[in-house]
């Protein structure tokens, strides 16, 4: 699956988790713009995990602060 | 002869004030004196200045009844325990004052681990000076660089921190969430060392993991399985062993993690194991290796404890009885619970805020009631928990007079 794929896969999972329904970027950030707690991230995580079958392991967590980071780290595990 | 100058420190602007490293606790210290200017005491310091008995202290100048010390089989008082320890203190000294691997291992830290091999059933035991240790070393020695670590998101902080100092690649699941489990196991790459870690009893809401099916997911994958039994030494299992001997999976468990400050009524941290090599262990583990010592005291009263503990079948029945008693009273009482029934010797009461929590934790120990009041980031899904746990030396009418204390309050703070 190639980065664009991947950023509206990953786009349409965040929905449900996006409760402020603010503008999604390249540059929004988790813990700021989208106000993620740890339960969130955790439930975030496991469904892109099981979307696409990967790990996003803890340590490659504390790496990713925005949306483009996490596709760019998505798209890279999947391959 | 040339002129001694100092090192070019360019123009002088006074001294620089920096960043006070300080400043990222100010929402925590805002948070905690607001609670205080409420005119509530301060739930984290209180102070014990008698204790009477296993049940009874004299709390911030109070009688009273404790129900919140993880002393679950009441051996802090016990005669025989306390005997030990008077007579290692006369012959052996007040501290060992050296590492486990250097002059602090003494007959009764041999002594002590034999008392846990014959405990468990096991070939190797090794005692670490807390149970915080115990995690913190063999779980960062065990899993390093590359491998993988598989947890349950609610893991005591020794575990997080044990994964954090080994640099393994950390991968946690929903709590008891057996098939998240299986799944994260499932995406390792082949080759992969793999530990999973999981608890007997989580301490926060008292509840037990389904280890039968959990262990068995585990050896599908080829992991190692390390079980932390702090809560559960003593009371869980025909002998005491904790819920991997409940439900009959002790030999598919590679290690055994536990505490001597919780049934054992002591300080003291533990692992055990059956692999060939475990030994080494003492080598490799720098929260073993670069501390002194439990003092001789602590282990003779631990070994004692610890051999009474595998004949306290009694007392384990009774301990049951008493959570039983109370989960019953304060469920019909309409307080909400972390249980639906009770699963370990801690009962947990879920408060609707921190506010409220503080007040009711008042309010209970007004009454001469003492609980532990847990709040996040300690607890999970950010609740704020009234945790109580249970003693074997709690007698019928004390869990009685209890539950009237928790109706008296609860209606104060209209919490029921």
């Amino acid at each position: 699956m190639d980065r664009a794929a991947v950023d509206s896969s990953v786009r349409s999972l965040i929905e449900p988790f996006n409760k402020k329904e603010i503008a999604i970027e390249d540059s929004s950030s988790f813990a700021n713009d989208l106000e993620f707690d740890s339960l969130t991230v955790m439930d975030f995580v496991a469904a892109i995990e099981d979307e696409f079958d990967i790990i996003i392991s803890m340590n490659q967590q504390a790496e990713i602060e925005n949306f483009g980071q996490l596709v760019d780290a998505v798209t890279a595990l999947q391959n | 002869m040339s002129e001694v100058t100092g090192p070019d420190v360019g123009p002088d602007t006074g001294p620089d004030t920096g960043t006070d490293l300080f400043s990222k606790f100010d929402p925590l210290i805002q948070q905690r004196q607001q609670l205080l200017d409420s005119g509530i005491e301060d739930p984290f310091s209180l102070v014990m200045e008698k204790v009477l008995s296993p049940t009874r202290a004299i709390c911030n100048g109070r009688d009273t009844i404790l129900l919140g010390t993880y002393n679950y089989m009441g051996m802090t008082f016990d005669p025989d325990v306390i005997e030990a320890g008077k007579q290692a203190l006369t012959q052996f000294g007040s501290g060992t004052t050296g590492s486990r691997v250097l002059n602090g291992t003494y007959q009764g830290h041999r002594e002590c681990e034999d008392a846990l091999k014959e405990f468990y059933g096991m070939d190797h035991a090794m005692v670490f000076s807390t149970g915080y240790q115990a995690n913190l070393g063999i779980i960062s020695a065990l899993a390093g660089k590359g491998d993988y670590i598989v947890l349950d998101i609610d893991s005591h902080a020794s575990i997080w921190d044990g994964c954090a100092m080994g640099k393994a690649e950390v991968v946690p699941f929903k709590h008891n969430d057996i098939e998240a489990m299986d799944k994260r196991l499932g995406r390792i790459p082949d080759g992969a060392g793999k530990l999973v870690v999981l608890e007997g009893v989580y301490s926060m809401l008292g509840d037990v993991a389904p280890l039968e099916e959990m262990v068995r997911v585990a050896k599908k994958h080829g992991a190692m399985v390390l079980v932390d039994e702090a809560h559960s030494m003593g009371f869980i299992g025909e002998n005491g062993r904790g819920v991997a001997e409940d439900v009959g999976v002790m030999d598919d468990v590679d290690f055994i993690i536990g505490t001597f400050s919780k049934s054992v009524g002591t300080v003291g941290g533990f692992c055990v194991s059956n692999h060939p090599k475990f030994e080494i262990m003492r080598l490799v583990c720098r929260p073993y290796v670069f501390t002194a010592s439990l003092p001789p005291s602590v282990v003779a009263t631990a070994s004692v404890s610890i051999r009474k503990l595998m004949h306290g079948s009694n007392k384990r029945a009774h301990l049951w009885q008493n959570s039983k008693n109370l989960h019953a009273g304060l469920k019909d009482l309409g307080f909400q619970l972390g249980t639906d029934v009770p699963q370990s010797a801690i009962i947990a009461v879920i408060m609707p805020d921190l506010e409220r929590g503080a007040m009711m934790w008042e309010a209970l120990l007004k009454e001469g009631l003492y609980v532990n009041l847990a709040r996040p980031p300690a607890t999970p899904a950010n609740m704020t928990l009234l945790r109580c746990s249970l003693c074997s030396e709690h007698t019928e009418e004390e869990v009685r007079t209890i539950l009237g204390m928790f109706e008296r309050a609860g209606k104060t703070v209209g919490i029921i």
